[in-house]
């Protein structure tokens, strides 16, 4: 991204912060995918012939011209053709090879289809369309695409290759564990951003629509009923009203709270709509819709950790109703 | 032009295919799962895949399984190669919402006969990890779908003034009407009211029992036009009216109990389909109840019910299975929740009692039948009203 780019992405004083996203999913193989999969542990590569007898590699379980079930495996070489490429000069964390490489689409003998895989060169002019290679295996093989740790340059004979193949392997694999990992830069905007800021200093700052008046917190910048920006800038609370809540007896993986605790929504005063927050100073039990509420910070908090109780009379229904 | 150039075409359900919805689906593929129903359905119509013009397939978010715009790798899998194919993804009303952009291409004439299809594999997800992503700057206060909805539950209750037993009375119901449907999730022989109101509450007013499991299954049904419903082997059921609506999740003045986008949603489609009372009119409802009490909420939301009378009908048993409306004769949301699918699986139900292909879950001479989806935070929705007869307009 261009200088100027980025600062247009990102004015100033506007707050943003690494988002990682990842998650080990998991994958049922199928009958096909847990034969190909498993074979490569074996050093054994399958193809699936389709209805037209073509041999395709990796193999799918469906055929792609006529939509039939196809399950008639063949073992193609370990050897085979690089039909198209690209340089890979900066290799990212997790790709198959640490240095520079190719990313090769290579045609295996016997197959009538391409499999995407790294190509170990020591620069683009040693790598070309109609090139021999073969398969370098992995030392140690667990049933994934990675147990082709690369292709190499081949100068030899072809494999042995074509021979039917009932797929059948001792302990097969059928399932795999697919680690995703999205990395994104958020930035929560300029709204969320004063909203943010204020916080820092105790205080709670909606934004009101210059539309319908109705005053938005946290803001998001623009109103969601007028689709118009809001500007003006509103203090409301710090005392709220409980307009709903529940009470949590379960806990969460990924959150330090102990359980059961009361999750409110929170209208301060001065705010159309309600905020979320966690319920203190009361027993779970004893908190009710209607609960006259105060916000109460601790030391380097980005939120109130919690609100309690502030002692007044409860809220009159009719009062909050609308915000619930 | 001539009127009939102009005018919509009729649309009918001729094939209706589900998988036995389970917790783990290990021995298939996603591609294997979506495959299962849909060759049922087909099978249903006695149609091949040279029989299809389009597909159109719904999910709910790529990272609820991690693999991004599954519809590329399923092209194969539903017979698509060469064919146009859509995705559709509204959240947890997306089976609704497919149903009808399918029903809509033959409406339109655009096609003359679409495969649909819906699907979820939550065994190789995780919902509730999806839903609570760490976004920075803010205060992670609770995780998944339970603790999202059951202060509205509460504002129901006190709006209402609903006994707190209501919720229990559904979601007994709801798992004794899946013990007569062969695809459904739960299988709950032993269930009595008293486990149900024994179980433990999770999300206070919300009890574990009262809340949808998690499912891997996949639901798909074929739509066409007059000409293939004439051709149809099994009696199909006809689209009388469909309607979608969106709101945002948040905004001041949403009414969290009963969304606006709801009530027009399902106004759009009595409008279509000519119904003014449909309490009296509609024989069978399948309505997306995620958690027990949304039964209630949503008997007033879609017009059933005056304002607040919702829980009486609920009470008296009207919505049971031997009821004058009953209420998710399949089991419902309550009883399988493969999340992108549940919509389709309402729709798809709804469509089956009109047809009188139900089994032991028919709801005798039921002529006319609602299906419903709703999705995100109550913010999409998505209905079809299906007849045994075909629309006289």
């Amino acid at each position: 991204m261009s200088a100027a780019a980025e600062a247009a992405a990102s004015p100033p004083g506007v707050l943003r912060a690494p988002l990682v996203v990842e998650f080990p999913f998991t994958r049922s193989l199928g009958p096909v995918q847990s034969a190909f999969l498993t074979g490569l542990r074996e050093r054994v590569v399958l193809g699936v012939r389709t209805t037209a007898g073509q041999v395709m590699v990796p193999p799918v379980e469906y055929d792609p011209v006529t939509a039939e079930e196809i399950r008639e495996l063949v073992q193609v070489a370990t050897t085979g053709t690089v039909t198209t490429w690209a340089w890979n000069d900066h290799p990212r964390p997790n790709q198959p090879l640490d240095s520079p490489f190719a990313w090769a689409l290579v045609r295996l003998d016997g197959a009538d289809t391409a499999l995407l895989h790294a190509l170990d060169a020591p620069g683009p002019d040693a790598v070309r369309t109609g090139m021999r290679v073969r398969i370098r295996w992995a030392a140690q093989r667990t049933g994934a695409i990675t147990d082709i740790a690369c292709f190499e340059p081949h100068e030899g004979p072809a494999d042995p290759q074509g021979a039917p193949h009932d797929g059948a392997f001792a302990e097969p694999v059928t399932g795999i564990v697919a680690e995703a990992r999205l990395d994104y830069t958020y930035s929560p905007g300029r709204a969320q951003t004063a909203y943010i800021n204020a916080l820092s200093e105790r205080r709670t700052v909606g934004e009101r629509c210059p539309s319908c008046h109705k005053v938005y917190v946290p803001p998001r910048g623009a109103c969601p009923t007028c689709g118009v920006a809001t500007t003006d800038r509103v203090e409301v609370g710090p005392a709220g009203t409980v307009t709903t809540y529940c009470v949590v007896n379960i806990k969460a993986r990924n959150l330090d709270i102990e359980v059961p605790y009361v999750y409110a929504h929170i209208a301060l005063d001065g705010a159309d709509l309600a905020l979320h927050g966690r319920i203190g100073g009361i027993p779970y039990d004893q908190v009710r819709m209607g609960l006259r509420v105060e916000p109460v910070w601790t030391e380097g908090g980005r939120y109130p950790d919690h609100y309690r109780p502030t002692g007044e009379p409860d809220a009159d229904y009719d009062a909050y109703k609308e915000l619930i | 032009m001539s009127k009939a150039a102009t005018s919509k075409e009729c649309v009918a359900v001729v094939g209706v295919g589900q998988t036995k919805h389970v917790a783990a689906r290990h021995d298939v593929s996603i591609a294997g799962l979506v495959r299962e129903a849909a060759v049922r359905a087909l099978a249903d119509a006695e149609l091949t895949w040279a029989d299809v013009d389009a597909v159109v397939i719904g999910k709910a978010p790529d990272f609820f399984e991690g693999v991004m715009m599954p519809e590329l790798y399923l092209a194969d899998a539903l017979g698509a190669v060469g064919k146009p194919m859509l995705r559709v993804h509204t959240a947890g009303s997306v089976g609704g919402s497919t149903a009808l952009v399918a029903a809509n291409l033959v409406a339109a004439r655009v096609h003359r006969t679409v495969l649909t299809l819906a699907f979820e594999k939550q065994s190789e997800s995780n919902a509730m990890w999806g839903l609570s992503l760490p976004v920075p700057f803010q205060q992670p206060l609770l995780a998944g779908a339970g603790g999202f909805f059951a202060p509205h539950v509460r504002a129901y209750m006190r709006r209402t003034g609903a006994p707190d037993t209501v919720g229990s009375l559904v979601a007994y119901k709801d798992r004794r009407n899946a013990l007569k449907n062969p695809y459904a999730h739960l299988h709950e022989h032993d269930i009595t009211l008293e486990k149900v109101q024994a179980s433990p509450m999770l999300w206070d007013p919300i009890r574990y029992s009262e809340t949808c499991p998690s499912s891997d299954g996949a639901c798909a049904m074929v739509l066409t036009d007059r000409a293939g419903a004439a051709r149809s082997p099994r009696p199909p059921a006809w689209v009388h009216g469909g309607a979608m609506r969106s709101e945002p999740t948040l905004f001041a003045g949403k009414d969290f109990v009963s969304p606006q986008a709801g009530k027009d949603c399902a106004a759009d489609v009595y409008r279509q389909a000519g119904i003014t009372d449909p309490r009296r009119e509609i024989d069978a409802v399948e309505m997306y109840v995620p958690f027990s009490w949304y039964e209630p909420m949503w008997l007033e939301n879609l017009g059933f019910a005056e304002e607040g009378e919702g829980w009486k009908l609920t009470e008296a048993g009207v919505t049971e299975l031997d009821g004058d409306l009953p209420v998710n004769p399949s089991g419902g949301v309550l009883s399988t929740n493969p999340i992108g699918a549940s919509g389709m699986i309402r729709f798809a139900e709804a469509a089956l009692q009109v047809r009188g292909r139900a089994g032991e879950h028919q709801i005798a001479d039921a002529r006319r039948a609602l299906g419903h989806a709703y999705g995100g935070g109550a913010q999409f929705f998505a209905m079809w009203l299906v007849g045994a007869e075909p629309p006289t307009s």
